[in-house]
């Protein structure tokens, strides 16, 4: 019998040795992708692939996690666990996970599997498919859990057309369609380097650490099943950008420019995880401010610390991020309690404890800066009339977030106001981060589909608010939008527990 | 470079411009030291509506759930049009202001900084 | 001198493993999070396979730490042997 091949080996002849060489095509006529953003790969041989993962043993292990997955799963609905969240408040948390993160993982589906092809190294191009098919389990496994909530509560019936109409999810559609439409490199440094190496964390693991400890089993269980293949995701990101920076001195600058921008776009999009963490968790694991620490500074601060001998320095605007994280959780929930009319699912005023809670985790900026807003709101519905803001808001050209962030260097309680002309048209940005991205490729953001302006410019059907969301949005009208106080959703949890 | 693309002098369609507004034209107004709104708000408008008829119409229909708005004191407010100081006169247009295009008014209410002066 | 780290599902599996981490790195912090196990440490840990072995009881392939891996920093090394993570390389 022949001796058993050590895992280099097997990993050298299952993956490096399918490539082959082109005879009589044209290498730039296969890999057209490959040259345009100015990088320069030199030797796709010099690729790393710590993890030495073949396919063989991906789909074994694979199974092995669909198997555990699932019969968890069942486990959870045969037990009507359900029942056994928290606080109906959370699910609402989820409801947001399912329109505006699984449809993410489709398209990180798609991106990986564009990508997967037009790299040159064949390295590359297995490591990328095997993320590309990751992602597909991700979306499935995600469906399928959340399916299950779907017989319970209002607001999971139509995700993915809600993906491409709803105003707040143009924020982490446009997110990912910034990256797609970028070339296979950036859309690399944008995800699987910036966002999955230090921003996923933060969604998967002390999010969903959140949601074990509130008592839903199906979602740490997808959470964590999906993060076991982010961590293969983020050693992927590390290495591409080593891989990058040693081939070529003149990749240094473009792959800082991308840190840069999709760092900022990234902490965008993490307000709303901010917000999940911060306001929809009835049982509080830690703040967004901690996770941020652990996750984003530690993590983040060693692994740039480490970058720094290839000449790349700490993301663009980290000094006004390290101020942001005892903001943006409260002005991102606060925005959603503005337009709590307008969403997909429940707000609320966070209950006194919790106010408490809020107090004494950001003890400089809760109690001056935000306390005030829910007093207002507290005595506003108290007088019966919640507040709803009347209108609709204005948006960044970038991230698309309604512009409530403010100014972190000066005045906290001033929103923070940019702008910027091309071509004699103007732009409105939250920030000098997004304005920057701007001003780096407008001919790119001027295409923006911006959902205030869109529904404007009556693209989006209906003569009134209401007519627009049930008709282009598809939600239920008065079941799976305004505040939880007094929604149906409420009122089923009450009579089930008897308490109605 | 305006943008970084593959296809050689790529142009990205305008979305916004200002004639796919019907006639009108997209103003912004935010009220400073009042965020109970969390972000100022868009309001599609006719470039020949008065200064008058914007405070008459426009603002209330913006503002006026806040328990400020009631005590303004049209008089002593401050207007800020694009970064510029504005002084406006109540008959005076939006066009004859230097309104344009996805202009960006902001208002200062001075004496009246919030809820219990909170700036909310 | 920065910190990788390794975090694992809490279950009956990782219990092993973190076991013969700790025997394996001195000094490593393991902090205990809902569903979740954190380990932590200056500059490097290793998870070695005939640790997990003895600790376990049968044998165990390296590539199965995938089963119970929820995230980790630092420079990823795996063979036969053993799984690294490292900040000096």
């Amino acid at each position: 019998m022949a001796a058993k091949l050590n895992l280099k080996d097997k990993y050298r002849l299952l993956t490096r040795d399918l490539d082959w060489e082109f005879s009589y095509q044209n290498r730039q006529d296969a890999f057209p992708y490959e040259e345009f953003e100015g990088i320069k790969i030199t030797d796709w041989s010099k690729w790393e692939d710590p993890f030495r993962l073949t396919m063989d043993a991906y789909w074994k292990y694979q199974a092995e996690k669909e198997k555990k997955l699932y019969a968890i799963f069942d486990a959870f609905a045969q037990n009507n666990a359900q029942m056994n969240v928290s606080d109906p408040r959370y699910l609402n948390a989820i409801k947001i996970f399912l329109t505006g993160v699984t449809p993410l993982e489709y398209q990180a589906y798609q991106g990986f599997a564009h990508v997967g092809r037009q790299f040159g190294g064949i390295g590359a191009r297995i490591a990328c498919q095997m993320q590309s098919i990751d992602e597909l389990r991700h979306v499935q496994t995600q469906i399928h859990a959340m399916s299950h909530y779907n017989k319970f509560f209002d607001g999971f019936q139509d995700w993915s057309h809600m993906h491409d109409r709803v105003w707040y999810l143009s924020v982490p559609k446009s997110f990912f369609e910034d990256a797609r439409s970028a070339g296979p490199f950036e859309f690399l440094v944008a995800i699987s380097f910036s966002f999955e190496y230090v921003l996923t964390n933060l969604l998967f693991v002390p999010f969903m650490s959140g949601a074990a400890y509130n008592g839903d089993m199906a979602t740490v269980t997808f959470g964590f099943s999906a993060q076991s293949d982010e961590a293969r995701h983020m050693t992927l990101g590390l290495e591409i950008i080593k891989f990058l920076l040693e081939q070529h001195e003149d990749n240094v600058p473009i792959v800082q420019k991308w840190i840069d921008k999709w760092f900022w776009r990234g902490t965008r999009l993490l307000a709303i995880v901010a917000m999940m963490m911060d306001y929809m968790l009835p049982n509080k694991v830690m703040s967004w401010q901690e996770a941020w620490e652990v996750y984003f500074e530690e993590a983040g601060g060693a692994l740039f610390k480490d970058l720094a001998r290839y000449g790349i320095r700490a993301p663009k605007y980290a000094e006004v991020i390290e101020k942001e994280k005892e903001h943006i959780s409260h002005q991102a929930w606060w925005i959603f309690y503005n337009f709590g009319h307008a969403a997909g699912f429940h707000t609320w005023i966070p209950t006194d404890e919790e106010l408490d809670w809020l107090s004494e985790k950001y003890p400089d900026t809760f109690d001056k800066y935000y306390r005030p807003r829910w007093e207002l709101a507290k005595q506003m519905a108290a007088e019966g009339k919640r507040f709803y803001s009347s209108g609709l808001p204005q948006l960044c050209q970038v991230c698309q977030v309604p512009m409530g962030f403010t100014e972190m260097a000066d005045d906290p309680g001033q929103i923070s106001y940019r702008s910027a002309e091309y071509q004699g048209e103007r732009y409105h940005m939250c920030s000098d981060g997004c304005r920057d991205i701007f001003l780096d490729e407008p001919e790119k953001f001027v295409q923006a589909w911006l959902p205030v302006h869109q529904i404007l410019q009556g693209n989006c059907g209906g003569s009134d608010l209401e007519e627009m969301l049930r008709d282009y949005y598809r939600m239920n009208v008065g079941a799976d939008n305004m505040d939880m106080v007094g929604s149906p959703d409420e009122t089923r949890w009450q009579k089930w527990k008897g308490a109605a | 470079m305006p943008v970084h693309a593959i296809t050689p002098d790529y142009r990205g369609e305008v979305r916004d411009a200002q004639a796919r507004f019907g006639g009108n034209i997209l103003v912004y107004i935010g009220w400073d030291e009042h965020l109970l709104f969390c972000s100022a708000k868009t309001f599609p408008l006719p470039s020949a509506m008065t200064f008058a008829e914007l405070k008459a119409n426009v603002l209330p229909q913006g503002f006026a759930q806040h328990p400020d708005f009631a005590h303004i004191n049209w008089d002593t407010v401050q207007w800020q049009l694009n970064g510029r100081t504005l002084q406006a006169q109540d008959d005076q247009t939006l066009a004859e202001l230097g309104f344009d295009h996805k202009s960006l008014l902001r208002f200062k209410t001075p004496g009246l900084n919030g809820w219990r002066g909170t700036g909310v | 001198m920065s910190k990788v780290y390794l975090a694992l599902q809490d279950n009956d599996m990782s219990r092993y493993i973190v076991a013969a981490v700790e025997a394996d790195n001195p000094g490593v912090t393991v902090i205990y999070q809902p569903a979740m196990v954190r380990m932590e440490r200056e500059d490097s840990l290793t998870v070695r396979r005939s640790t997990v072995e003895a600790q376990l009881g049968q044998s165990w392939d390296v590539q199965e730490l995938h089963l119970n891996l929820i995230t980790l920093g630092g420079n990823v090394e795996e063979d036969d042997e053993a799984f690294s993570l490292s900040w000096v390389r």
